[in-house]
């Protein structure tokens, strides 16, 4: 077949280490709460969306970014209607509507429930809206780029038995969805209606049951395939392992307990630092434990280095601007002004398109 | 290899050992087949190998299972890891990860062989199983047959030397069937991997076998001997072996092409019957050619006062789902009384087809309609009079903790006389008591209530989704019995299917589906004639003589 044949754009081989799309994404969030600019945010937007375009690979949890587009314009629709309907303290002037006010209690002083609508109070609840939005797009562009699956991969040995339950979870929801859906078509093979509130109630319990057989069945199964199978460790290292980690996070609960307090300002640092390397130490030694080798993992290479670092540049530089130019970042409602494009940020927001011309094309996926 | 003692296995709470005195031996390197009637206890057997039982299934073993001189009872599922691969019946709950390679490292992961080692063993086995091109695929994607080409691979790259396979081509058509048969016999002559596998289609695997051990009847302990041997006292056997045995062929004939060797004189012996061949399917087949004479009862039962003679079609049906072509230009009548069986690979459109006749999926061109009525736009109150579908999986049916309320809901939902449906209950499954759960039902007797619950509204249409997957002959030639009654009243039965014997005893007219289409539409005995896969073991021993059934050849005989 001629279409999986031919020259293989991308494989395991040319594919990103998952860590860096995660650092790469979280990157651009984090400088999407840098500014309220809508001009940077949608640019932030259009970034993230043009990688994802470019390198999402055709697999179906690459599907998700459009579920969280959705998700990202109902919170910010949510907080438009909130505006409406709650009013804000801004002095704006330019009414736009004036709604019927509901009078409330005294207890409930401050609480506004209708009343003036005010543009200066819609444009600032869009503003805040859309930062929301960018930082929940900007989640949902790590999401659909690298698994999650294979992020979890990457977690040190202690925790991968653990890593593997939370994959495992993973799956599931989709099974369970796909489960809900057969059953309640179903229903219409009975004669009762498949649509309502009722009908997806109905088949909770025979989903449940279904959901905890395939659990089961697959238990059994990785049970079979030698999962859990551990290496045989002297006490000594085992008890050592146990001392490390509670001491370790002992230490980390005391150490941040000392640094928050005023008292523990001068031992809270150290103690801190000493748990942490003792629970890292201990997870190390636990490390030991289990048997596993790692088929083929992701490397860290110098792509990866330049995705997570065009990330960063990104965070950085608003960060930056953020501190010097206040105003251009955050343009206020009142008086009401159209938002300009500062320069300079912008450029650095187009930063973050650097992985499009770095990573590798989209595995295609014959279907 | 494989060495039970004296086994014997009784689950808690059950009064009565599931299996016992269970002692054989298994060799190295040999294929030995489990069979049985369902409900026997071969998947115990099996999950015996692997530690599974009683390790994770709880209950009591007794005597002792070993497996490389390893101890079941010492050794837990994980640490026989390395010596026994289990396959279970359902692949897609077998699966850890989400691609094909990391599935297929996974095992080796678990058991810690060093990165060399596990690259190396999974590009052979990527050759070995053909899923070269596959390696990125995400598995959810796969067909029926790759998804259990790689749940054989994903355990056999810890280089196991055992094999424990449950059913592994229940679910296949029969091309994919082959594939993974395929593979195991190269295992087994090339790798000398020991293989104890259970299957329910005998004709597909009965050949492979070095030896079978039969478990006759629960409780019973099972007999071990050459394939020819025990085929000979089987209560379960293939067409094959029923032709030898009807025949009298000794030593019996496993292959169609040892019973093809045998069959010359058979063969004369019926050659001037031939002719007889068709109608020899007798009651059946004459029914359905005075369709219309019939309509009567149809109206009253249907309560429609215009019952076309076509009772359902389709007119340049096109469905399009996720960007793929399920069904293209799909033409189609059912006139009633007629049985239709539906054919074609995993994936070719048989369920997105029915799916469609009882209005779960929406048309994308073209028309449907089910006794003058448009199946996703009817009301399912109004639809289940007309049109009754039981899905793959009879369970999705099935709401209620007990067979009773199963069948007052069933009532209801139809709008039928209380008690309809218990009636039927009781004709079909007369042994089954009020307040069984339809959890503890066998699978047949699942099947049988889905059927019953569907056919309280008295559709006249009456759709069947691989009604045999896990049913042993028995339970098969019941079904078979049950709705050739029903064709007899007047039902039209249109069933997707991949078994190609079901078919052949029942269906009158074969509908070929390849990527969407209808590639054949014909009278059962000139489509699957012709076809190789499709054609029955009978067609194929006897041609070209055109005889489906060992059942037609003992009527032509007598």
């Amino acid at each position: 077949m001629p279409s999986h044949s031919g020259i293989r754009s991308g494989g395991r081989s040319s594919r990103l280490h998952p860590g860096a799309w995660w650092l790469w994404s979280l990157a651009l969030g984090t400088a999407a709460t840098r500014t309220t600019n809508p001009l940077l945010l949608a640019l932030l937007i259009a970034t993230s969306a043009y990688v994802v375009a470019t390198c999402r690979p055709q697999a179906p949890w690459a599907r998700s970014y459009t579920a969280f587009v959705k998700l990202a314009l109902a919170v910010l629709l949510i907080r438009l209607l909130f505006a409406v309907t709650l009013g804000s303290p801004l002095p704006g002037t330019h009414v736009i509507v004036t709604l019927p006010e509901v009078p409330l209690p005294h207890w409930a002083q401050g609480i506004r429930l209708g009343g003036k609508v005010t543009a200066e109070t819609l444009v600032k609840a869009f503003y805040e809206g859309l930062k929301l939005a960018t930082l929940l797009i900007c989640v949902g562009a790590a999401n659909s780029l690298a698994n999650p699956a294979r992020l979890l991969k990457s977690l040190p040995g202690a925790l991968y038995e653990m890593g593997v339950a939370v994959v495992v979870a993973l799956t599931y929801a989709p099974n369970l969805i796909a489960d809900v859906q057969r059953l309640r078509a179903a229903r219409r093979l009975r004669g009762r209606p498949d649509t309502g509130i009722r009908g997806l109630l109905q088949v909770g319990l025979p989903v449940l049951e279904g959901a905890l057989e395939r659990s089961v069945a697959l238990a059994a199964a990785m049970d079979a395939r030698g999962y859990g199978r551990t290496a045989d460790v002297p006490p000594r290292v085992r008890r050592t392992t146990t001392a490390l980690t509670l001491g370790g996070l002992l230490g980390v609960c005391a150490g941040t307990y000392g640094l928050l307090t005023a008292e523990g300002g001068t031992y809270g640092l150290p103690v801190l630092l000493a748990g942490l390397t003792a629970a890292l130490a201990g997870l190390r030694l636990g490390g030991r434990r289990t048997l596993r080798t790692r088929y083929r993992p992701d490397r860290w290479d110098t792509r990866a280095w330049l995705v997570a670092g065009s990330g960063a540049a990104v965070a950085a530089l608003l960060t930056l601007a953020a501190t010097r130019d206040p105003a251009a970042l955050n343009p206020g409602v009142i008086p009401l002004v159209a938002p300009a494009l500062p320069l300079w940020p912008a450029a650095a927001v187009l930063l973050g398109l650097l992985p499009a011309f770095i990573s590798p094309a989209p595995l295609k996926e014959p279907s | 290899m494989i060495r039970f003692e004296n086994v014997s296995v009784t689950y808690d709470g059950a009064a009565e050992p599931t299996v016992q005195g269970v002692d054989f031996e298994v060799p190295e390197g040999e294929l030995v087949l489990l069979v049985g009637p369902s409900g026997v206890g071969k998947s115990t057997v099996l999950g015996a190998v692997s530690g599974l039982v009683p390790h994770f299934t709880g209950g009591t073993l007794r005597g002792r299972v070993t497996v490389a001189g390893r101890d079941t009872r010492t050794h837990k599922p994980r640490e026989l890891a390395d010596v026994v691969g289990t396959v279970g019946q359902d692949p897609l709950s077998h699966f850890v990860t989400d691609t094909v390679e990391d599935e297929l490292a996974y095992g080796m992961e678990s058991l810690g062989l060093a990165p060399d080692v596990m690259r190396r063993r999974v590009e052979e086995t990527l050759d070995l199983l053909g899923l070269a091109d596959l390696r990125d695929r995400s598995i959810s994607t796969l067909s029926g047959g790759q998804q259990q080409r790689v749940a054989i691979g994903s355990v056999l790259t810890p280089h196991p030397g055992v094999l424990i396979l449950d059913e592994p081509t229940s679910a296949l058509d029969p091309a994919a069937a082959e594939e993974v048969l395929a593979v195991l016999q190269r295992l087994v002559h090339d790798l000398g991997t020991t293989i104890l596998m259970a299957e329910h289609r005998l004709e597909r695997v009965v050949q492979y076998a070095d030896q079978i051990a039969l478990l006759p009847s629960p409780g019973a302990p099972p007999v071990l001997g050459t394939p020819a041997e025990v085929m000979a006292v089987s209560p379960v056997y293939p067409p094959v072996v029923g032709l030898g045995r009807l025949a009298d062929w000794t030593p019996l004939p496993l292959t169609v092409r040892d019973a093809r060797r045998r069959a010359t004189g058979l063969r004369e012996q019926l050659n001037g019957r031939d002719p007889i061949a068709l109608q020899g399917r007798g009651a059946v087949f004459d029914l359905r050619l005075p369709p219309r004479e019939r309509d009567q009862p149809q109206r009253t039962r249907s309560r429609q006062q215009s019952t076309p003679p076509e009772l359902a079609g389709a007119h340049a049906l096109t469905v399009t789902r996720d960007h793929i072509r399920a069904l293209h230009h799909i033409n189609l009548t059912v006139t009633p009384g007629e049985t239709i069986a539906l054919m074609g690979r995993n994936g070719a459109g048989k369920s997105t087809l029915l799916n469609t006749l009882v209005g779960l999926i929406k048309p994308s061109a073209g028309e449907v309609n089910v006794g003058g009525a448009v199946p996703h736009r009817t009301p399912p109150q109004d639809l289940v009079r007309r049109v009754g579908l039981v899905p793959q999986e009879p369970r999705d049916l099935l709401y209620a903790d007990t067979v009773a309320a199963e069948c007052t809901a069933a009532d209801t939902d139809a709008g039928a006389e209380p008690g309809t449906c218990r009636a039927l209950v009781s004709e079909l499954l007369p042994d089954i008591p009020d307040d069984t759960h339809p959890r503890d039902l066998s699978e047949g007797q699942r099947l049988t209530l889905a059927l019953a619950v569907v056919l309280t509204a008295r559709p006249p249409l009456l759709l069947l989704d691989e009604p045999t997957r896990g049913l042993d002959y028995a339970a098969k030639s019941r079904l078979v019995t049950l709705l050739r009654d029903l064709a007899a009243e007047g039902h039209a039965i249109v069933l997707a299917t991949h078994d190609v014997e079901l078919a052949a005893e029942l269906a009158h007219r074969v509908i070929l589906l390849a990527e969407g289409e209808v590639i054949a539409d014909g009278p059962t005995a000139e489509v699957v004639v012709s076809s190789p896969s499709f054609a029955p073991q009978v067609t194929k021993i006897l041609a070209p003589q055109q005889w489906l059934t060992v059942a037609q050849v003992r009527r032509a005989l007598s």
